[in-house]
């Protein structure tokens, strides 16, 4: 069988400096998941609101996030803003603000479904026990929003980190971008290294991913 | 005997359609009101009227001389006179039994800890429930989640009961344990409102029956064995027919 090229891994600092790019990676969607989690708890709050401008303003914003490519968004926010708005962003706060925007409309949406999920008479059987709408809300519908929310938005958060490959793009080196620098510079002498390297970053992916999407079966059978 | 709830000319209506229309009512401390009649007369509509989970378009509630308005902020305080059980029990899923019945009582009315699970204990233990203190909603079955409804709604120390056809969604077996909690209930003095559809029950437990059709009190009396024998409007006769059946 041909060499799968794995070798060239073990060569000088490669599989340290692949260890690092997945750090950026998993650094950038760390944040942005963060980030999106609080705010979109806000917006998905806000989407219930029966205020026929502001439903206007999120639907604009959640459908503009679902039919705008990310990477489009991120070439608008990284090059295009700098010349027009005069934002010198880094690559990083640009990476971590458009995964954010997204991120957050689109957890924003499932908060907003969780909550509407609750059946009505939840809230009256808090109320008829003399709870007010704060307490309601505290004590009774978010625990149970945040139980049905979080097998969703694992299936948001293993799609960020996925996406977060992209940022290769504007220039960040994060795992992909590390492991096609070590491909090109061992084509002469390990050309195979192409499936080897990829697949090990597949490999890292999956370890980055396979213990959240656990946790998301083993919380839906215990809150179920 | 000292008047409770008082309900004067009250009305109410979803956009067009009138569901109550100009009723009145005055409960006692320590009366078992039973309501009955026929689906959309407007009796749980009614029910929910008592603690301001539906507005009114006109006419004054008034429990312990304080006025029912739903919206206003001290609403919460009258609801705590108020204990209301619902027809599918509404637990919170997300709580044991035991932290249902506390929560309230901790959050709402600033008990001590320890005294509210003392007091939720007794009373779980008298509803044969004290084993389930630490079961989630979902492992018990209707009847047990009803009777937790019950304590929890007890804990508060209400004044005034109000069940809203609590046994509608319970298997046959599982009725009578609900309804001989609330039997006991009544014994001991409480003043209830009672919606059912469990007609023995309501001549067993009720010290005034009122049936309500389309919106109106149709017939009120104390007279309870007298109204089931042999009711004075047409219409009370009607409804208690559809309960027999003849071959």
């Amino acid at each position: 069988m041909a060499s799968l090229g794995i070798d060239v891994l073990f060569k000088g600092t490669n599989f340290l400096r692949l260890l690092q790019g997945l750090w950026v990676s998993i650094e950038i969607s760390l944040i942005s998941v963060i980030l999106s989690i609080v705010l979109g708890l806000v917006i998905g709050m806000l989407m219930t609101i029966h205020n026929p401008l502001l439903k206007a303003v999120l639907k604009v914003y959640l459908e503009t996030v679902r039919i705008m490519p990310q990477m489009v968004l991120l070439f608008i926010v990284y090059f295009g803003t700098t010349r027009v708005f005069g934002w010198d962003m880094s690559a990083e706060s640009s990476a971590i603000f458009v995964f954010t925007f997204w991120g957050t409309a689109e957890m924003g949406d499932l908060v907003r479904g969780s909550i509407k999920s609750i059946p009505n008479i939840q809230f009256e059987s808090a109320f008829a026990l003399g709870m007010d709408k704060v307490q309601t809300y505290i004590y009774i519908i978010l625990p149970q929003t945040v139980r049905r929310l979080i097998p969703l938005s694992i299936n948001l958060i293993t799609r960020m980190i996925k996406t977060t490959s992209l940022v290769m793009m504007i220039g960040i080196v994060e795992v992909l971008k590390v492991a096609q620098q070590i491909i090109e510079a061992n084509r002469k002498v390990s050309p195979n290294a192409a499936f080897g390297v990829f697949a090990v970053v597949f490999l890292l992916y999956f370890i980055v991913c396979w213990p959240i999407s656990r946790l998301a079966v083993y919380l839906e059978k215990r809150w179920a | 005997m000292s008047e409770l709830l008082k309900v004067t000319h009250l009305y109410k209506e979803f956009g067009t359609n009138v569901v109550l229309k100009d009723l009145n009512l005055s409960v006692n401390k320590g009366e078992v009101v039973v309501i009955i009649g026929p689906s959309g007369c407007g009796k749980s509509t009614f029910l929910r009227c008592l603690n301001g989970l539906e507005e009114i378009q006109s006419g004054v509630i008034t429990v312990d001389g304080l006025p029912v308005e739903a919206g206003k902020r001290d609403i919460t305080k009258l609801r705590q006179k108020i204990g209301m059980v619902f027809q599918s029990y509404e637990l919170f899923p997300h709580k044991t039994v035991l932290e249902n019945c506390i929560l309230a009582p901790i959050k709402v009315q600033k008990r001590e800890k320890d005294d509210a699970v003392k007091e939720a204990l007794e009373l779980l233990d008298k509803v044969g429930l004290a084993d389930k203190k630490d079961y989630y909603p979902r492992q018990l079955s209707g009847g047990q989640k009803q009777r937790v409804a019950i304590v929890r709604a007890l804990l508060m120390h209400p004044e005034i009961l109000l069940f809203d056809e609590v046994t509608a969604a319970l298997d046959p077996e599982m009725v009578h344990e609900v309804l001989e909690t609330m039997l006991a209930l009544a014994k001991a003095g409480s003043t209830m409102i009672i919606v059912t559809h469990e007609m023995s029950f309501a001549e067993a437990v009720a010290d005034r029956i009122i049936f309500l059709d389309k919106g109106e009190i149709v017939e009120e009396t104390d007279n309870v064995f007298g109204f089931f024998e042999q009711p004075k409007t047409e219409r009370a006769k009607k409804f208690l027919k559809t309960f027999s059946y003849e071959k």
